[in-house]
């Protein structure tokens, strides 16, 4: 397992934990009626987003589906900039013109944010096309959930970018249910990193709830591609604390079950007990982060809210080039 | 400027070749377009030419690398996509249009993609029901797509040109019964035409007949028909669906106060309907006698020699309802 240092152990520690407190208060601008339509939260799934990052170069790309707000802010993207976007304003990443479910930010080479479950598969093999064509050694890191792991585009996908041998890391968030279908009730077999042996994709199941985890063996995963053997398939198992959007209450599973999660494989929780195990940081610095993390929330919200709505004159703006 | 005698299919690989060979960010890519030639040949030679990384023969899969291109676009490459007919894009028609056309708006204008997505269209002749269908009522009725369907090899070639060099996602819908006709026309060094532009191929004075695509040659024949019976036709070919050429058609349509629309697609929520609503709105008091539209009957194109007769208008149909509209004249 990987060893890092202080300085490294905190940010990971702190990149998690703002997602953390993002996710919890877009669900309270949700409820007050601030964000609006779909709203995929993040919440139980940050180490894989943090972790993953933590090895990519800085020309890599991530694509990946609605649940984006995460991946958004692992980049490094203004994450001002995407809670104005939730708001549905002027100086969201998106013109607030996407909305939660379309984040992109380009210069972090975040290539969305897609809301139609499966289609960011082939255009993550796309972005990983051209990288090829253009002979560099950018890899792409492809989200999906485990959901989108049923649909036939890709495995499509799946059989172009082995023919080819495109670098592109197609990695299964699997947080167990699809929307209010679990994984048992959806697929033929549990083990969803087996997916792409049909296609003689080596695939590899990482705890997704394990920061430390996630960024050794997907450090390896990185690798694998950047060296030219082509794709990998990656299984992170995880769990989604929230209901599938803001709108489910996620009757379909028990209190019980969701609570185990939280006590007992919290990826946040449990890597701040790493660090005070370890005697990596002291329990004074880490609360120093946290309110740090918790300020930083407010200036958040405050440009969000005060971020104008978009002028109705940009309506048709960017249709067309 | 110089004369030539070129078919469609040739005008076509001319366009796609000369673009590629100032622009190595262009690339081809579809069934059977490499080492096969193109199905229907349209890509002959293009293999030799340029290679197995710019000629790219997929599997049959159209949603998947439908997608794959739509994210090498979002990537800076400018991809040709073509599909052995547009029948087959139905598979990837989410792709086309969630992914290609709504992505840059989505992203704020962030995301860009300039891809092109070609093939034929309609029918061809008697291949049945799912090889049969016109789709460009369907594509142009999506902002964030361009739509061409040009006919004579001219307007081919320098409309396809054209559509690689849009910074746009481009549907360019061919015509197989076109791909073997041979015109002589004039071209340009670098030869493009606009985007956007319809081309008025016929003037006339009594009545505006609006076609595109294999439909124009019907149009063209009727008019001439129409002539020695004392009406004077113009034949407008649209050549770009979307965006219409709204000004040359009212223009037309004000001066010959009649008008009809020809189309191989299925009648309801067509283009013709499109630019028959258009022109109430538009010219309305213009017209001396109701728009006519023709299109293919409504049902599933039959294989039956004499029932696919029944289903798709000609020559002979343009003329009928063109006489109609023009009673009295």
């Amino acid at each position: 397992m990987v060893q890092l240092n202080k300085e490294e152990s905190l940010k990971i520690y702190k990149e998690m934990l703002l997602i953390r407190r993002f996710e919890e208060k877009a669900g309270q601008l949700y409820g007050m009626g601030l964000i609006a339509g779909f709203c995929h939260l993040y919440i139980g799934q940050e180490a894989i987003s943090t972790g993953m990052k933590y090895n990519m170069n800085k020309d890599d790309k991530v694509i990946t589906t609605y649940r984006d707000h995460g991946h958004m802010i692992s980049l490094e993207s203004d994450p001002k900039k995407i809670m104005a976007e939730l708001l549905g304003r002027k100086d969201g990443c998106s013109k607030g013109k996407g909305g939660s479910m379309h984040l992109f930010d380009l210069e972090k080479h975040f290539y969305g944010g897609h809301g139609i479950v499966g289609a960011s598969v082939p255009i993550g093999a796309g972005l990983a096309f051209a990288d090829q064509y253009k002979n560099n050694d950018n890899v792409t890191l492809c989200y999906f959930g485990d959901g989108a792991a049923h649909q036939g585009q890709v495995y499509e996908s799946f059989n172009m970018a082995k023919l080819w041998n495109l670098p592109v890391l197609f990695i299964i968030e699997n947080n167990r249910y699809a929307m209010g279908t679990s994984l048992k009730r959806a697929s033929s077999i549990d083990a969803l990193y087996k997916r792409g042996e049909g296609f003689n994709i080596p695939g590899v199941q990482i705890n997704g709830m394990n920061v430390l985890e996630v960024i050794t063996k997907g450090k390896e995963a990185i690798d694998y591609v950047r060296s030219g053997k082509g794709p990998i398939l990656v299984e992170m198992d995880t769990y989604r604390y929230r209901g599938h959007s803001m709108s489910d209450p996620a009757t379909y599973r028990s209190k019980d079950e969701v609570n185990d999660k939280k006590k007992n494989q919290d990826p946040i929780l449990s890597f701040k007990a790493y660090i005070l195990d370890n005697k990596i940081a002291t329990e004074e610095e880490i609360k120093i982060i946290d309110k740090e993390i918790k300020s930083q929330i407010e200036e958040i919200v405050k440009f969000a809210k005060e971020s104008p709505e978009p002028d109705e004159s940009e309506i048709f703006d960017n249709i067309y080039q | 400027m110089t004369v030539k005698k070129l078919t469609v299919r040739k005008a076509l690989c001319e366009a796609m070749s000369e673009e590629m060979r100032n622009d190595d960010k262009i690339f081809v890519m579809g069934e059977e377009v490499a080492e096969y030639n193109g199905a229907y040949k349209v890509t002959q030679g293009m293999l030799d030419e340029f290679g197995a990384k710019r000629v790219i023969d997929t599997p049959i899969t159209e949603h998947g690398f439908a997608g794959l291109a739509v994210g090498a676009a979002f990537s800076g490459l400018k991809p040709i996509v073509e599909f052995m007919t547009f029948n087959f894009a139905m598979q990837a028609i989410d792709q086309i249009i969630n992914s290609a056309a709504k992505t840059h708006y989505m992203s704020g204008g962030q995301v860009k993609c300039p891809i092109v997505f070609r093939g034929p269209n309609g029918a061809a002749a008697r291949v049945g029901a799912q090889h049969s269908q016109c789709y460009a009522a369907w594509y142009g009725a999506i902002p964030g797509l361009k739509v061409i369907s040009p006919y004579n090899s001219s307007d081919c070639k320098g409309l396809l040109k054209a559509a690689i060099r849009d910074p746009n996602p481009v549907i360019f819908l061919e015509n197989e019964i076109t791909y073997g006709m041979e015109f002589e026309e004039d071209y340009d060094d670098d030869h493009i035409i606009e985007i956007g532009k319809a081309d008025i191929k016929k003037s006339g004075s009594d009545i505006t007949i609006i076609a595109f695509s294999l439909m124009v040659g019907y149009a063209l024949e009727a008019a001439e028909e129409l002539q020695q019976q004392g009406i004077s036709a113009e034949v407008i070919d649209l050549r770009t669906i979307r965006p219409l050429d709204k000004e040359t058609i009212t223009e037309s349509v004000k001066k010959t106060n009649r008008c009809l629309i020809a189309e191989e697609g299925f009648p309801f929520a067509s283009i013709g309907s499109e630019i028959s609503a258009m022109l109430v709105e538009e010219a309305f008091d213009y017209l001396d006698a109701p728009i006519g539209r023709l299109a293919s009957i409504d049902c599933p194109l039959p294989y039956a020699e004499n029932l696919e007769k029944l289903a798709l208008p000609k020559k002979k149909d343009i003329i009928k309802k063109a006489q109609e509209i023009c009673v009295g004249i």
